[in-house]
């Protein structure tokens, strides 16, 4: 059978909305209909709620949606990440226990991957897992997790063997957040914000079920995870979309947006809102200090090409063409971006700029683009991290020499965490 | 841009497969006539260029011809592949006179000239038969229309230009001349007007100044009572002038990502070969993160370039700020490139013999050229209403 056309897809989809989407049903009967339609994943596999379509149709698809204002599946947060490694790497029996829930919102996830003393360098995960039993045991700490206290799965990078070499050691399990070996504890950030979570596993239980691949794959699974974390499937970046629609459906995904956003509500600022500085400028009249001008052009000009650049980028995908440097720029150059904001911001802002809460301008939001800034240079890579990628996958450098994958894991030099 | 962000159609963001295919084209042929050996050659040269390879440049690819539209003997393609051409011959260094003739004395005419004018002008120019040049900036080194002092008096059938132009590119062996001269009494954009000069005539004073970058010729130019017909009204221009303006800054930021981007990739190929301490300098971190660095200039300048030609042959509103933008920040990325690109190389990156300096000069050159990355910055914001 050929490929359906866009145009019988988009006819298909607006005629099943038509059908089916109800704002006043609850939100997750309405998804488990997306789920059993294929409609809400229209990309994934037809044995796993999907139809198997392209990209191009899926983004019909996903237009058809927005055109009728029906919501889709759930999307915030990690869950997305977690499905496309289950798709890769998951058994059946993992697929067919968390996916549908997944989709419905039902289920919150987590990521623990990061700890106190392995953050660029992950693959040194300390954080223990132990078979005795017959059972997966858990012992240690995982820092920055998103979501913790919401979660009732997450996906754990765990050491299984110390007497391989890190990245062999490592194993990749589904653990039960809501269980008595698992503590979950917010963590204060320099902005006042606790978005993130510190965990902490004492004898935390996994049945062997819940590992995915074997013993000692772990890092390849991670690897999937970060994968498309890179590419941007995590859920962050609907900021801000609950619809404005009236009914059942859109107050409880309003409710769900905002209970999995409220801890990010600072990001804008961490990215440095360089669309304020023309307009602050104005307000305190320091659009007229010819030295003040100067940082304010040389913040748009760089906030503008990031933008052109990044446009490039999609055009040549949009395109079909092979995929340039720009997608490997991006993080990098937002860094730039913030910090030439933060810059001007100060700058325009004056004595002012030393202020915070209801006495800083905005109502506090410039003292916390001030304070909030230097998180985005280290959150999700850090710039020195970006740089070596760049060097190495862009510019095809060589990887600078290890001290720690010629030998086993045990008799590598680390940090000591208390 | 300011609340004018364009749309985001997919021609503001890319090339189709002929421009790539176009340059493709291009950037072999002058790799193969434009080699540094030969950029060297010119440049000690006094002229800077030669008759026979600007001809070969015109009858093989019609090069000068690219933007010209056809009723006017030109290819009749558009600013996005003069802007490539650009690209590619500042990437080559090429020693010809294709910026003062294809970009300033073309865009003038374009802009300014009288559906006579044009006819009369530019097949000429087209066919590389002329080498026409845009003599505009004066001795105070002002890039703005008040910076022009010369004046054009009425005198029979035509007018009389008498005083200086300085800094004018290939001033000193273009055929023919348009000169920015003002009405008497006039001042800014008032009273401006084009006018063209045989660069032939008796009351012409051409004396070819010493450049720091010898790959871009100047002359200084005493007019003393020179004959010149206008082009168009000859009075008026101000607008035509400043959109010439707008157009070859975006046209000097193609050029300068070209040269640009051949720095980053010189720089690179020699980390990777450099050893020192036993391994290639390219494997230590901190010549590794220069190098992401330059790219991340390198590719945010050629966004910025790519952009603002694109903006050009859709005449977008906002040219004016795009322009400025533009070029202030593909001047900065070439400086910093080239001095990224001598450190890089060591104590080798300054000396005579290795090639980089014949670039940077051309960045410092570029740097000023048209008005600096300040000057521009500022016309960006005024454009603006900051």
């Amino acid at each position: 059978m050929s490929e359906p056309t866009e145009a019988e897809i988009r006819e298909e989809v607006s005629a099943w909305i038509a059908d089916n989407w109800d704002p006043d049903r609850g939100l997750v009967e309405w998804r488990n209909m997306l789920v059993d339609s294929g409609w809400g994943v229209p990309s994934w596999p037809k044995q796993w709620y999907g139809k198997e379509l392209n990209e191009v149709l899926s983004a019909a698809v996903e237009r058809e949606f927005k055109r009728a204002g029906a919501i889709g599946v759930a999307r915030t947060g990690v869950r997305m990440l977690v499905a496309a490694t289950l798709h890769e790497h998951g058994s059946d029996l993992h697929k067919e226990k968390f996916l549908r829930r997944i989709l419905t919102g039902e289920d919150v996830w987590c990521q623990l991957f990061s700890e106190p003393g392995s953050g660029s360098d992950m693959a040194a995960a300390t954080t223990r897992a132990d078979l005795r039993d017959g059972k997966w045991i858990v012992n240690g700490q995982k820092l920055w997790t998103t979501s913790a206290q919401h979660a009732q799965y997450g996906i754990l990078l765990a050491r299984t063997n110390w007497d391989v070499p890190k990245h062999q050691g490592l194993s990749f399990f589904i653990i039960d957040i809501e269980q008595p070996g698992v503590t979950v504890q917010p963590l204060k950030q320099m902005n006042g914000h606790a978005s993130f979570n510190q965990v902490f596993f004492t004898d935390a239980v996994i049945e062997p079920e819940f590992i995915v691949e074997k013993p000692g794959e772990g890092w390849r699974v991670a690897t999937t995870t970060l994968m498309h974390e890179r590419r941007g499937a995590t859920g962050l970046g609907s900021w801000g979309q609950g619809s404005t629609g009236k009914g059942r459906a859109y107050d409880e995904e309003r409710a769900e947006v905002a209970t999995v956003m409220e801890p990010y509500k600072w990001y804008p600022q961490r990215a440095g809102r360089a669309n304020w500085v023309i307009e602050r400028a104005k307000e305190t009249g320091k659009n007229t200090d010819p030295a003040v001008r100067q940082e304010i052009a040389k913040v748009m000009t760089l906030y503008n090409t990031a933008q052109w650049l990044s446009n490039r980028g999609r055009a040549a995908a949009r395109m079909g063409r092979k995929q340039g440097p720009e997608g490997s720029l991006g993080k990098l150059i937002g860094s730039h971006v913030a910090r030439a904001a933060a810059h001007a911001h100060t700058a325009i802002t004056g004595a002012d700029a030393m202020l915070s809460g209801a006495d800083s301008p905005r109502d506090g939001l410039i003292a916390e683009i001030l304070v909030s800034v230097p998180a985005t240079s280290i959150a999700g890579g850090t710039d020195e991290i970006q740089r070596n990628i760049i060097a190495e996958r862009v510019l095809g450098m060589p990887r600078e020499a290890n001290n720690d994958t010629d030998r086993p894991f045990k008799d590598v030099p680390r940090n000591i965490v208390s | 841009m300011a609340g004018k962000q364009a749309g985001d159609q997919i021609s503001r963001y890319s090339f189709t497969d002929e421009q790539e295919e176009f340059r493709t084209v291009l950037r072999r042929f002058l790799d193969d006539k434009s080699p540094p050996t030969e950029v060297r050659r010119l440049m000690a040269t006094e002229t800077g260029w030669e008759r026979a390879g600007w001809r070969e440049l015109n009858n093989q690819l019609g090069l000068t011809a690219i933007a010209i539209p056809e009723a006017y003997g030109g290819q009749g393609f558009g600013f996005v592949e003069l802007c490539i051409v650009l690209e590619e011959t500042g990437r080559a260094l090429l020693c010809a006179p294709y910026f003062s003739s294809a970009v300033l004395a073309t865009g003038a005419i374009l802009n300014a000239g009288s559906e006579e004018d044009r006819q009369g002008l530019l097949p000429a120019i087209a066919s590389g038969e002329t080498v026409a040049t845009l003599a505009f900036t004066e001795d105070n080194g002002g890039w703005g229309s008040d910076a022009i002092e010369m004046t054009a008096t009425p005198s029979g059938s035509g007018y009389r230009l008498d005083g200086v132009k300085s800094f004018v590119l290939d001033g000193a062996t273009a055929d023919l001349i348009i000169v920015v001269a003002r009405r008497p009494a006039s001042s800014g954009d008032d009273g401006l007007g084009f006018f063209v000069v045989d660069a032939t005539a008796d009351e012409l004073e051409k004396t070819p100044l010493e450049t720091m970058d010898t790959t871009r010729k100047l002359a200084r130019l005493q007019f003393n009572g020179v004959e010149a017909k206008p082009l168009g009204e000859g009075d008026g221009a101000g607008v035509a002038f400043a959109k010439t303006m707008q157009q070859a800054a975006i046209a000097l930021a193609s050029e300068m990502v070209g040269g640009a981007e051949r720095l980053r990739e010189s720089a690179v190929d020699y980390a990777m070969m450099r050893m020192q301490f036993g391994r290639p300098i390219g494997s230590f971190q901190a010549i590794k993160h220069k190098c992401a660095d330059m790219l991340v200039d390198v590719e945010l300048a050629k966004a910025a370039a790519y952009y603002a030609a694109a903006a050009a042959a859709d005449d977008d509103e906002d040219l004016p700020a795009i322009a400025s933008l533009a070029k202030a920040c593909v001047s900065d990325a070439y400086m910093k490139t080239a001095i990224d690109t001598i450190q890089i190389h060591g104590g080798i990156g300054f000396t005579w013999d290795n090639d980089t300096h014949l670039w940077f000069k051309r960045a410092k050159s570029s740097e000023v050229f048209l008005g600096d990355a300040h000057y521009h910055r500022e016309l960006m914001l005024r454009h603006w209403d900051v």
